[in-house]
């Protein structure tokens, strides 16, 4: 069943010389529940756009974007977001952050307590509660986003470029996390990534951004189980598809443009 | 505990340089007093009472007058960085206003509020209040705005945002904003108090100045350096080490 639909959605700024700016043309996409997607591209093609808008923290300019057929227009309990920074508020601790979302639900105290806690040992932080986020490590901020997220029981979960701040140590290690984490709760993911390889190693779907203006311009669909071995010729393959793909945009589009494409 | 010696010497040097100078007896006693003199008035101005008395009138003009300071402050502050047209009207005015030294207001508020105590505070609040504002404005405008977006996408509506991301969020520079304050605050009750009236520390220095006692003179003004110095020292740079310290934003 689909649970995300987007359709025929336009997304342009207004820009400081007063010309508008075509973020976004023509994106229909469909995601299934319980799907891990990914959007990647170079900078500028409007995949944070779009992952924006279906948190409802932009509106579109034309077109709709609907969650079970409601069209969402502003945040809502169904739809988490994490950031690429984590975003943890720094005054308070650990679980605080944890339980900033459940306090907001006005959810019983002990039982919100609970639920933080519990969240927190799926990422192994439990440790570290009574921490403040400026004593942890990248990662380990990352992973406090990503249990502050899930506590909310959302059914999708947003992700902008989560752990494109972190080495490549933490990043392998997360992936992993996720995907067990994804596995237990059966989210629907969506994931922005300028990374190919991450983007291949994670998701059931990759869609395929190209920009000026930003638009789809290729999907892979990856049956391949988890947990993946990226030594897999079938990823490998896949990959250096995307790879072209990105190199042809480069051609097409002007070298400027692209500052991002990493592997 | 090293700093100490270096701090010790200093201090003894300006004492031997004091003290030659008032054996030059280039002035006469009451007009330049030896450390000698200074010490004793100090003592006895403690043990009588009078120093202590009028520190606790100027603190508490000076508490209240701080704590409007800080009210007003904040509310015009969140109201420049909430609103364009607030910011495009107000805050020009705001930092004139900053630049004018608060004394300046003590003429006319002599003459709205009478010689009295609120006068005083008058001027304390003048004194106290752009610097709030402008720090209160800058933090709250200054918010991250992936915190912003962070707490919205958890279904935060207006007023928890407000309460529970962006004050918090604004709080070093609020700290900055107090310490400014009270610094600008404590500036002003001293002026204040010196040119109206009451029984502060600026009244008896003005006292010490009509009877001719420079030593009591001296000795206002290093009570009103020393708890200057104090309060900046170990209440605000502590708060505001704790404050910068739990938010990360440590240089370290």
């Amino acid at each position: 069943m689909n649970l995300l639909n987007i359709k025929d959605v336009n997304k342009n700024f207004k820009q400081e010389n007063g010309r508008q700016l075509e973020v976004l043309r023509n994106i229909n996409l469909k995601i299934k529940e319980k799907e891990f997607i990914s959007f990647i591209g170079p900078s500028g093609c409007g995949k944070s756009t779009l992952l924006n808008i279906l948190a409802g923290l932009i509106p579109v300019s034309s077109g709709q974007v609907m969650i079970k057929n409601k069209i969402i227009q502003n945040p809502g309990n169904d739809r988490v977001m994490v950031f690429q920074e984590a975003a943890l508020f720094p005054w308070l601790t650990v679980i605080e952050n944890v339980l900033f979302g459940l306090k907001i639900k006005k959810i019983d105290k002990k039982k919100a307590y609970q639920k933080a806690l519990e969240q927190l040992k799926a990422v192994q932080l439990d440790d570290f509660k009574d921490s403040y986020p400026h004593q942890l490590s990248g990662g380990m901020k990352q992973r406090v986003a990503i249990a502050r997220s899930l506590v909310l029981d959302p059914e999708i979960l947003l992700m902008d470029e989560p752990f494109g701040a972190l080495d490549e140590q933490s990043r392998l290690m997360l992936h992993r996390q996720l995907i067990k984490l994804w596995q237990k709760t059966e989210k629907t993911i969506v994931f922005v990534t300028h990374n190919i390889r991450e983007a291949v190693k994670l998701s059931d779907r990759v869609i395929v951004f190209g920009s000026n203006p930003g638009r789809i311009i290729e999907e892979f669909r990856i049956d391949i189980p988890q947990p993946r071995d990226r030594e897999n010729s079938a990823l490998i393959r896949i990959e250096n598809k995307i790879l072209d793909l990105l190199e042809e945009e480069i051609e097409s589009r002007g070298e400027n443009t692209y500052e991002k494409i990493a592997t | 505990m090293k700093k100490l010696l270096p701090k010790t010497i200093f201090i003894l040097l300006i004492l031997a340089v004091w003290q030659f100078l008032f054996k030059l007896n280039i002035w006469p006693d009451f007009l330049f007093p030896s450390p000698g003199m200074v010490t004793s008035t100090l003592i006895e101005g403690f043990k009588d009472g009078t120093f202590t008395f009028a520190i606790t009138a100027s603190f508490k003009r000076l508490l209240i007058g701080y704590s409007l300071s800080l009210l007003f402050g904040l509310m015009l502050g969140v109201l420049i960085a909430s609103f364009q047209l607030v910011e495009d009207t107000i805050g020009p005015f705001i930092l004139a206003l900053q630049s004018v030294p608060s004394v300046v207001w003590l003429p006319l508020a002599l003459l709205w509020f009478s010689m009295g105590e609120r006068a005083i505070i008058f001027v304390v609040v003048l004194g106290g209040t752009w610097n709030m504002v402008i720090n209160a404005s800058t933090g709250i405008k200054n918010v991250q705005p992936v915190l912003i977006k962070a707490a919205k996408t958890m279904g935060v509506n207006k007023i928890q945002l407000f309460w529970k991301v962006i004050l918090p969020a604004a709080i070093p520079h609020l700290i900055t904003g107090m310490r400014l304050s009270w610094a600008f605050s404590w500036r002003a009750l001293m002026a204040g108090e010196l040119i109206g009236s009451g029984d502060g520390l600026g009244q008896i220095l003005m006292w010490g100045r009509d009877m001719g006692n420079m030593s009591l003179v001296i000795t206002v003004i290093l009570l009103i350096g020393s708890i200057g110095y104090l309060t900046d020292n170990f209440l605000f740079k502590k708060a505001e080490k704790v404050v910068l310290n739990r938010w990360g934003l440590n240089s370290k």
